[in-house]
């Protein structure tokens, strides 16, 4: 350990927290919004027509980026949660309901631009397929977790409750991940995995991570401004917090 | 670049409604959403400070 060495710690606490959010808070914005030019110039201009979908496969720069962020969002909120219920520390309650509302719309666009895509492709909106239904499940999931916490009037409570609903529903994830392995779904095998090269042309990858960082950068702006609002709604009658008030006036 | 004018761009193949129906709500939402956090923020001090000036007591003049 070397005596510059920063402790990590001290940022756990609301109160310190709170403006190294504020200072993250504009970087992450406009890492995102210039990551989405960028990906949005390759999704529509440098990425060549898909010779079997047509046009309609650039639903899946959306489609893709949504669909893992709702997945993954999920899976943070779920550590968060889970270290507020082993540590009870005050900050990953918060975190974990900062990040609710963030995956649930991006669980809702996932099923919204999945289902415009699946009209010309497939020939129908909507199949209850194991994919499909697993992520209408965690949308459904996230509508739990918040209807529950706002449900419950003492916040520590609703934590509580929250992380323990959290937790459970994380065995959803790997179903949705594998379902298109696991079953035999309408929804098409992944285009991008871990063990093998992915099997679309690079320039469609590439336009794809791209908005997926995109996505990554604006979930973390959008969250991290949220969780400032609910520590100011949660520490109001804190001293530090109400002398900040009283500075801003 | 696959495009040969603005119409043909527009129109996406026919798959018009479907593509730019995606693009458009996704946008939509990752406006909107920005927008409520900010005012949850505003709506959140606000109270803050609303509360500290109640506990110094000062009356709601002060505050207008």
């Amino acid at each position: 350990m070397t005596e510059r060495s920063i402790n990590w710690f001290r940022f756990s606490s609301p109160q310190t927290f709170y403006p190294l959010a504020g200072k993250m808070v504009p970087w992450f914005a406009a890492a995102a919004a210039i990551l989405a030019a960028i990906g949005l110039y390759i999704g529509f201009f440098v990425a060549p027509t898909d010779f079997q979908q047509g046009e309609a496969y650039r639903i899946i720069f959306v489609h893709v980026p949504a669909s893992w962020m709702s997945m993954f969002i999920y899976l943070v909120m779920a550590a968060w949660a889970g270290v507020g219920l082993a540590l009870n520390s005050r900050l990953s309650g918060m975190m974990a309901s900062a990040l609710a509302p963030t995956g649930a719309m991006f669980a809702f666009l996932s099923l919204w631009t999945g289902a415009l895509w699946g009209k010309p492709t497939w020939g129908t909106y909507w199949v209850w397929d194991a994919r499909l239904t697993s992520e209408l499940i965690l949308f459904f999931l996230y509508l739990g977790f918040m209807a529950l916490q706002a449900a419950i009037d003492d916040p520590r409570r609703a934590d509580k409750a929250g992380a323990v609903l959290a937790l459970v529903g994380v065995v959803n994830i790997p179903i949705i991940y594998f379902s298109v392995k696991w079953w035999n779904t309408l929804h098409q095998g992944a285009s991008v995995s871990l063990t093998t090269a992915p099997t679309m042309a690079t320039i469609m990858f590439t336009g794809m991570i791209v908005m997926v960082l995109a996505f990554w950068m604006y979930s973390i702006a959008v969250s991290l401004a949220r969780v400032r609002a609910i520590i100011l709604e949660r520490e109001r009658h804190a001293a530090w917090a109400q002398a900040l008030a009283g500075a801003a006036a | 670049m696959s495009w040969g004018s603005a119409a043909e761009f527009f129109t996406m193949g026919g798959y018009a409604p479907f593509v730019w129906g995606s693009f458009a709500v996704a946008a939509l939402c990752m406006s909107i959403e920005p927008l409520l956090v900010r005012a949850r923020h505003r709506r959140a001090a606000a109270e803050l400070k609303r509360a500290g000036v109640a506990a110094r007591g000062v009356g709601h003049e002060a505050a207008a």
